[in-house]
């Protein structure tokens, strides 16, 4: 029968000189950039008025970096979440309670055997318990199907009064010599916390993009009928996203326990809406389907910049809260600007 | 695998009823390979109750479909699909955010081992394979990384299309391929149709457009109320042929 084809290329719409192609490029730098413009405010701003560097200043970039940690362990989990489609709300009371917990653990451990592997032990207890509010989140949205939003809500709550019946509502100090070490030594000049959360960072980002976890969990908030039909299992990835989800915030509170040499339920209290934040910030789209590790890490430098630079120019605190929740409006409203144009980056 | 003059799919008086309700009356069909068969029908013919029963919705309750001549039972799609038979809906269940290599391999992804050791996605792997599957439909992408959103209706059916045949399909069920799409997109979509005439893969595509169903069908199986109204040859028929076997009369 009919023996000509012609030819067809494929070309994506969205070539060539159009504005959207221009911002979809920018799209993952977005956070970079605003974090570039945000130090270069502050300098200028330093020098103006106290004649010293902002950024060149050790010290500065040390309690930056330090402060950006707890954060950007939630926000790691919750980047997972947030490409996949959901949310996970209980990230926060998550850590307190695994901050709680760690330092209850190597209390404990602490009555029958050595400081240091009463330390390990405090970091074991406070990592699995994370696992607890994880699992059930995990099995409620994939298999109850309830909503995320009310599902990890929920947790929220149940993570909440979990961490202050166990801390008996004070805060449980850790007498751990290791333990503080954890928390506030150095190495090589870098504080010790910082280097942890880095090498976890680059081991979120390989998991994010180089494997078949972070393949399907893209896939999974673009379309969970196309992963379906791929014959990804969208319930077991799900329950494996809280899972990780809440290990990241379990991390966090063990670092935290370290570096207060305390547990303290209402640890995570104020990051829930910070990691969310720097998600959001970083490029990831709360529709799911786009986001990226490193997009993520920029999102929670911004917002430790912002928060720590307000301080630093003596802006009395409570701009800090307008300041981030500004951003985070922007973000979301450039975010939408760039998917109107169809420029989904 | 092909035996010459076997058809790779024989589907022999299949019959599905819903309730008091005789959705398919014991309705035959053969597909031989680069058989392109039209199914046409008006609402409540029985098209979409065969086409699910083929590619493993639904099971038959009476009547044989064989494989290469071989009775099969599908109990689900996946079945279908991994026997062969690969049906593309008109939502196409792509990932938009992924390119194509990646909508190709989802859930199959080829890896490769940095420095002997760490598992990477082999992204070159899937660019390549992507390349050259849509090249065999005629269709040459300049930008393999580009996420499939960013193209067009047909281009993203070509898509659909190359993952099935990348995986072996066989046969390639469409419901409305070119339902949704503009007349430009339509040619395409028709093209590719002939491609994979041109591949030996047999193919069933419902449609209500009868320009498309006489641009590329080499026969148009026509139900009426759960029963075979006819079968032509598309070059032996006219359109108001098969209007009338439609509508009766």
């Amino acid at each position: 029968m009919s023996g000509h084809t012609p030819v067809q290329v494929l070309t994506p719409q969205t070539s060539g000189r159009s504005p959207s192609r221009w911002l979809a490029s920018i799209a993952g730098m977005r956070a970079w950039l605003f974090l570039l413009l945000l130090l270069a405010v502050f300098e200028s701003w330093a020098r103006i008025s106290y004649g010293a560097s902002f950024v060149l200043s050790a010290h500065n970039a040390q309690s930056i970096a330090v402060f950006a940690v707890a954060p950007l362990l939630l926000a790691l989990g919750e980047t997972f979440v947030i490409i996949a489609g959901g949310i996970d709300l209980s990230v926060g009371f998550i850590m307190g309670l695994s901050a709680v917990v760690a330092a209850q653990g190597a209390n404990l451990a602490a009555s029958v055997v050595p400081e240091f592997p009463a330390m390990l032990a405090g970091i074991a207890a406070g990592l699995l318990v994370s696992l607890v509010p994880g699992l059930v989140n995990g099995a409620l949205i994939s298999r109850l199907k309830v909503p995320p939003f009310i599902g990890t809500l929920g947790m929220y709550g149940v993570a909440r009064g979990a961490a202050f019946l166990l801390a008996a509502g004070t805060t449980v100090p850790v007498a751990n010599g290791w333990f503080a070490a954890l928390g506030n030594a150095r190495v090589a000049g870098f504080p010790v916390v910082v280097v942890i959360a880095a090498v976890f960072v680059l081991l979120m980002h390989y998991m994010l993009s180089q494997t078949r976890f972070g393949q399907h969990t893209y896939a999974v908030g673009a379309s969970e009928q196309a992963a379906l039909r791929a014959g990804i299992g969208v319930g077991r990835h799900t329950r494996r996203l809280y899972l990780l989800s809440a290990l990241c915030a379990g991390l966090g509170g063990v670092l935290y326990t370290a570096r207060f040499t305390a547990g303290a339920a209402q640890a995570g209290e104020p990051l829930l809406l910070d990691s969310i934040a720097a998600v959001v910030i970083g490029g990831a789209s709360l529709f799911g389907g786009s986001g990226t590790i490193f997009g993520t890490v920029a999102g929670s430098l911004v917002i430790a910049v912002i928060q720590y630079g307000l301080v630093f120019i003596d802006v009395e605190p409570f701009w800090q809260f307008v300041a981030v929740g500004v951003v985070i409006i922007i973000s979301v409203l450039v975010d939408q600007t760039q998917r109107r144009l169809g420029g989904d980056g | 695998m092909d035996v010459p003059g076997q058809p790779i799919l024989d589907i022999r008086a299949v019959s599905k009823r819903f309730g008091g309700v005789e959705a398919l009356k014991g309705v035959s069909l053969q597909l031989h390979p680069g058989d392109v068969v039209a199914l046409a029908g008006d609402n409540g013919a029985g098209k979409s109750t065969l086409t699910k029963i083929i590619s493993g919705v639904y099971p038959a309750d009476g009547g044989e479909i064989r494989l290469d001549g071989k009775p099969v039972h599908f109990a689900t799609p996946e079945a279908a699909r991994r026997a062969g038979i690969e049906t593309i809906y008109q939502d196409l269940a792509l990932a938009d955010n992924l390119s194509i290599g990646a909508n190709i391999f989802l859930g199959r992804e080829p890896m490769r081992r940095v420095l002997g050791v760490l598992p990477v996605l082999d992204r070159k792997a899937m660019a390549a394979a992507a390349k050259e599957t849509m090249a065999r439909l005629d269709f040459h992408v300049d930008r393999l990384q580009a996420p499939v959103g960013r193209f067009s209706g047909g281009q993203r059916q070509a898509v659909a299309i190359g993952r099935a045949i990348y995986w072996n399909a066989r046969v390639i069920l469409m419901d409305e391929p070119t339902a949704a799409l503009g007349v430009p997109e339509q040619r395409k979509v028709l093209a590719l149709i002939r491609g994979l005439k041109k591949e030996g893969r047999g193919v069933i595509f419902i449609s209500h457009n009868l320009q498309d169903i006489f641009a590329v069908s080499d026969r148009i199986v026509v139900l009426r109320r759960g029963s075979l109204a006819g079968e032509r040859r598309t070059r032996d028929t006219s359109h108001d042929e098969v209007v009338k076997l439609m509508i009766g009369g």
